[in-house]
């Protein structure tokens, strides 16, 4: 039994299990535009992994078989799968609400200049990263000129009613800890991230989440270099908090990786931990109500997602 | 940190209480208490913190409300700038006890 599940067991009768799927998240590759110092995927220019038509039509065919009410689109850049619109308008047609988890410089990559307008057509939500709300910060962790990109894309997806009262297009903003160390409270971050985005850039939104970084990936390399893996380990474990149990997203959720395994969260997707072995691990053999009440894999890595407020 | 000051010293903070946990306790609920959110959010109370570390020059302090104000969401331009704040109101402090000397010369010059 791993350190994780042992408090889980101290808090529950059982192991986590899920409570139905009702978010299909789907790795669309690897591939990046950038290559950020806290990446889990460890995505950048140079990766090649992409999810091809024939995963990408299983996936629309899960969706229009299956009660599943959200598509949750995630990378490296998903923008630079070149089957993105495709995946989007036959989702669309499926009626199911969509997600695109964008780091929006892709957006001046080229070829995807009318993204933000193609989302907007397609009643996208957005869940932009945006690690900081100060240049110095951002370009830091994404790589220099990014934050000015970041905040043209911001601009742009606002001029299409993304994150304004009146245009009700969901625009939400993710926090990581710029290093080795927990976010604090969501809510007063998210006061400073409005105050500081409105004031200086004239740019709104409507969420901010934190989320804490997984030691895995090249966040875990940066920690193992600098000596602070054992302690933020520690650190993680130590703010574990059982009121998140409840709202973990990998309870409610599958993840299709870019090859179509299935995994119960994207960090367990990095690790090559796939669904509990009693469960069908392709797409080849997705079956609703057996995935639906299946147990979690668990490791100690997921400490990070119950720390403090937690991160889902 | 090095030399004289160990950093995993911080962590022993609690041996303090060992000849005397009433008195350390009362700190403790004290110190915790202080720096929960209230007219003040803790953003600003860590912020202060920060400042007292650096005018009483203690690393231990220095460390520990540098990481607080990190968490907190603050980067190295929001560190500096409370650090020339601290570092100036200490240095108005010496500068204004130029007037003792001021005053103390007056006195007993011709």
């Amino acid at each position: 039994m791993t350190g994780f599940e042992k408090k889980v067991h101290e808090v529950q009768s059982g192991p986590l299990q899920a409570c139905g799927i009702k978010i299909l998240q789907v790795n669309l590759g690897y591939q990046c535009n950038l290559a950020c110092r806290h990446c889990h995927i460890e995505a950048g220019p140079s990766r090649t992994e992409s999810m091809g038509m024939k995963v990408i039509d299983q996936v629309i065919d899960v969706l229009e078989k299956s009660p599943i009410e959200i598509l949750d689109i995630t990378g490296g850049a998903p923008e630079l799968n070149p089957h993105l619109r495709y995946l989007v308008q036959k989702a669309r047609g499926a009626g199911v609400h969509l997600i695109a988890r964008t780091n929006l410089s892709v957006f001046f990559e080229p070829g995807m200049h009318d993204i933000p307008g193609f989302y907007a057509e397609n009643d996208v939500e957005i869940i932009a990263s945006l690690p900081h709300y100060m240049e110095t910060s951002v370009d830091r962790v994404r790589g220099s000129g990014t934050f000015t990109k970041s905040i043209e894309a911001l601009r742009t997806l606002n001029g299409l009613g993304y994150g304004t009262e009146q245009g009700k297009k969901q625009l939400h903003l993710v926090y990581n800890p710029p290093g080795a160390f927990l976010p604090s409270s969501q809510t007063e971050l998210e006061k400073q991230y409005r105050k500081e985005l409105l004031s200086k850039f004239n740019i709104v939104f409507n969420r901010l989440y934190t989320f804490a970084n997984m030691p895995i990936g090249r966040f875990r390399d940066f920690l193992v270099r600098t000596d602070n893996y054992q302690a933020y380990q520690e650190k993680i474990k130590g703010a574990f908090n059982p009121g998140t149990l409840n709202g973990l997203m990998c309870r409610y959720m599958i993840s299709i990786g870019w090859d179509g395994t299935l995994y119960d969260c994207d960090f367990n997707q990095v690790l090559g931990l796939t669904v509990d072995m009693e469960c069908p691990d392709h797409i080849n053999d997705f079956d609703y109500s057996v995935l639906a009440g299946r147990k979690i894999v668990t490791d100690d890595h997921c400490f990070a997602c119950t720390a403090g407020q937690g991160s889902t | 940190m090095g030399g004289y000051y160990k950093e995993e010293d911080l962590g022993r903070f609690g041996e303090i209480g060992k000849y005397n946990p009433d008195l350390f306790k009362k700190f403790m609920d004290w110190y915790n208490a202080s720096l929960e959110p209230g007219l003040l959010t803790k953003r600003e109370k860590v912020l202060i913190g920060l400042a007292v570390a650096h005018t009483v020059q203690c690393p231990y302090c220095i460390d520990a409300y540098t990481r607080s104000c990190l968490e907190e969401g603050m980067n190295l331009e929001h560190i500096t700038e409370v650090v020339h704040t601290a570092s100036a109101v200490k240095g108005g402090a010496c500068l204004i006890h130029g007037i003792q000397a001021h005053n103390t010369a007056g006195k007993i010059s011709l």
